[in-house]
């Protein structure tokens, strides 16, 4: 098992990344996640193969346009090209909580240790952590915390309100 | 006073083990100092350039005498003896150790005290009116709001990795004390005329290198509509600020370079998905926050008090300071006090151990134990009775916090410079020192009326000097520290940005030309009752340059 989180558990990633060389329909066989470009202008052809499909998002990228693919997609890959860029925190909240998406949401890049507690409020729930990440200690990072003021992906209503 | 939930305690008890945590696997080398770095600042440590520096929260500025001992402990055992409060009401210790900072975050908690989001690019602690309460030209008291915010905005999980920090204030008076035109958003409480309270919502102001004055978004937010508001801005920040150039990356300019309009009708687009989410306000929310904040009891009082007047006569340096240090309060009878952190024998806004301890003894024995820290790097004790004024006022004497400068040309905003600060160009303390001793006579100074004067050490505008009727910037020209002097600045409820007057003066130069402006303030106002402000901007620079360069 590498650096994969998910649902809490070390787990191996059944997933495969679109390199950018293949032509979309050579893609291997098995579960394939493709860049949003990709998925925009091939989706149709990519929906005709039996296995799961993923997209990986810039950051730029509208989460909102995934929305009518949702029951098609079975993961959302979002980016941290640096630990203080924060912009995936928000596409994962506005994913989960405003659109409802119920697959997985993966965090990958600059994906650290004592970020995993605010990536999961956020509704992510698999983790491709930083190779020098030490992954029985990081497992304890999503209780480090166990109050919470906001709303969240995990927690209905403000401190306030409960 | 907030009073904490078990769930308060509880999160800061988990933020200390955790924080504990991370300076260990830092010391053992597991965390390299840069990812130790993203960490440490969201618990307001910073590498400054001597020693680490702890910036911790002072939530919209008020402590109670308890926690003002805590800090005292604090500077005593992990520091060297003080502490310095900032333009954020926030006080800062120069000197822990970092094996240390894990024991002061335990003692801290212990009253409900902490470093959360003091630094970093995050949510800062939320700054409000010193007289929050007290005030006499309150229209609605600002601390629920503000306390409201910090429950919001603190660990918020979306908004923890924002493109830069993040500055709130909130005011509640018609007189703003708490410059909400300079923070990244600020929040004025209003009334319609039918007595109808709303929110005056703020965005894109802030010092630094692009000095801007925050723009009116919202003329009139009903305030159960607050945090789905502020969630909405920081929303649209938080996705499309700038990460290329951290120069470029405050709200201040995404709003400049977005337009205003386009931005508000950004925020508005937001704001419709989630105005009716469980983060709307009920009545209920607000009034339960609004019972933390209850009056302390008053005695029923007349506003004359034949004894405090006698002393008025019989003693004028008492009457000098009651003149310049005290400002009315709702309450007939009572006072509000400002402890002046600007006497010449210590750096602008620093307090010692001893002193702190005092001023907590004092808050116990005159103002019910609270005390409150201002924008402009002093003290007040809120309710004090006029008949307790000549005592207090001796006791204030004996501890230099006396200076009855409140307001005046010497009650001087400063900010570390290059005494302590990693990103300093120049000195700023020496400056203050050396104005204070310069302009060291009462009658001078009293003569000079309401007047600000601000230092900076450097670009980022620490000691605000952009929004100070004078402003003095340091900077460092070809290795000579210099300084460049701003007029026309104003952090009140008349906000503008000061215009630099001309070329730079030398720090043995600096002090003369200020001097040479006051004189043609003096020379040019039309009476005494009028401000240098006022005078400078009926008058316009010419003069004033005419003085100084010929």
């Amino acid at each position: 098992m590498g650096n994969f989180i998910k649902d809490r558990k070390p787990q191996d990633d059944p997933w495969t990344p679109y390199t950018g060389l293949e032509d979309v329909d050579n893609l291997p066989t098995g579960d394939v996640y493709v860049p949003f470009e990709e998925w925009q202008s091939q989706k149709e052809a990519l929906k005709l193969r039996n296995n799961r499909l993923g997209v990986i998002l810039e950051n730029t990228d509208d989460v909102a346009e995934l929305v009518p693919d949702f029951d098609r997609l079975d993961l959302v890959v979002l980016q941290f090209p640096k630990m203080a860029d924060g912009r995936a925190f928000t596409q994962a909240k506005l994913l989960r909580e405003r659109y409802g998406y119920t697959g997985e949401i993966r965090a990958v890049g600059d994906v650290l240790h004592d970020q995993v507690f605010y990536m999961q409020r956020c509704g992510f729930n698999a983790f491709e952590m930083r190779p020098d990440q030490d992954i029985p200690t990081v497992l304890h990072a999503f209780d480090e915390m166990t109050v919470t003021y906001q709303p969240s992906a995990d927690e209905e209503l403000p401190i306030w309100r409960r | 006073m907030y009073q904490y939930s078990q769930d308060d305690h509880q999160l800061l008890q988990e933020r200390v083990s955790q924080f504990r945590d991370q300076v260990s696997r830092r010391l053992k080398g597991d965390l390299s100092e840069d990812e130790f770095k993203q960490q440490r600042l969201r618990n307001g440590l910073y590498l400054q350039l001597h020693a680490y520096m702890l910036r911790v929260a002072v939530p919209y500025g008020l402590l109670s005498s308890e926690q003002m001992r805590t800090l005292a402990h604090i500077a005593r055992t992990y520091d060297r003896g003080y502490g310095h409060f900032s333009t954020r009401q926030n006080i800062q210790y120069n000197w822990p150790k970092l094996e240390d900072v894990p024991k002061i975050l335990d003692d801290l908690a212990a009253v409900e005290m902490h470093a959360i989001q003091t630094s970093g690019n995050c949510i800062r602690n939320t700054t409000s009116d010193p007289l929050a309460g007290v005030a006499r030209d309150e229209i609605a008291d600002p601390r629920p709001y503000c306390e409201l915010i910090r429950q919001w905005s603190t660990f918020h999980p979306e908004f923890n990795f924002l493109p830069r920090k993040f500055k709130i204030a909130v005011s509640g008076a018609i007189h703003d004390r708490a410059a909400v035109a300079v923070h990244d958003i600020g929040i004025r409480l209003i009334k319609k005329d039918a007595g109808e309270l709303g929110l005056e919502i703020y965005v894109g102001g802030g010092l630094g290198r692009t000095p801007m004055i925050g723009k009116l978004i919202r003329d009139f937010l009903p305030p159960h509509d607050m945090l789905t508001y502020l969630e909405a801005i920081l929303r649209v920040y938080n996705k499309l600020g700038r990460r290329d150039n951290l120069y470029k990356a405050r709200i201040k300019i995404l709003v400049h370079e977005t337009g205003e309009e386009k931005f508000r009708e950004l925020v508005e687009a937001e704001w419709q998905e989630v105005k009716e989410s469980k983060l709307r306000l009920r009545d209920e929310d607000i009034k339960n926050i609004q019972a933390h904040f209850k009056d302390p009891d008053y005695e029923n009082l007349s506003d004359f008090d034949s004894d405090f007047d006698k002393e008025l006569i019989s003693d004028p340096d008492f009457a000098k300071w009651a003149d310049n240090n005290l400002e009315l309060h709702k309450q007939d009878g009572y006072r509000v006090v400002y402890l002046s952190l600007k006497s010449k024998n210590q750096p602008t806004g620093d307090v010692t151990a001893d002193q702190m301890d005092a001023i907590a003894d004092l808050a116990d024995k005159y103002s019910h134990g609270a005390i409150r820290s201002t924008h402009r790097q002093n003290l007040v004790l809120s309710d004090v009775r006029l008949k307790d004024l000549h005592s207090l006022w001796g006791e204030l004497k004996t501890l230099d916090l006396a200076t009855p400068n409140y307001n005046h040309l010497t009650d001087i905003i400063s900010c570390p410079g290059m005494d302590y600060c990693a990103l300093a160009t120049a000195r700023s303390i020496p400056i203050a020192q050396a104005l204070t001793e310069r302009f060291d006579t009462y009658d001078y100074v009293n003569d000079l009326g309401d007047i600000s004067l601000n230092i900076s050490g450097c670009i980022n505008a620490c000691g605000h000097h952009h929004v100070a009727n004078i402003g003095i910037l340091g900077v460092n020209k070809k290795g000579v520290e210099v300084y460049q002097i701003t007029l026309g600045g104003s952090a009140r409820e008349d906000a503008s940005i000061g215009k630099i007057i001309g070329p730079a003066f030398t720090a043995d130069k600096i002090v003369q030309a200020i001097a040479d402006l006051l004189d043609v303030y003096l020379e040019n106002r039309e009476d005494p009752e009028e401000t240098f402000l006022t005078a400078y901007r009926r008058l316009g620079p010419a003069p004033f340059k005419e003085k100084l360069y010929g």
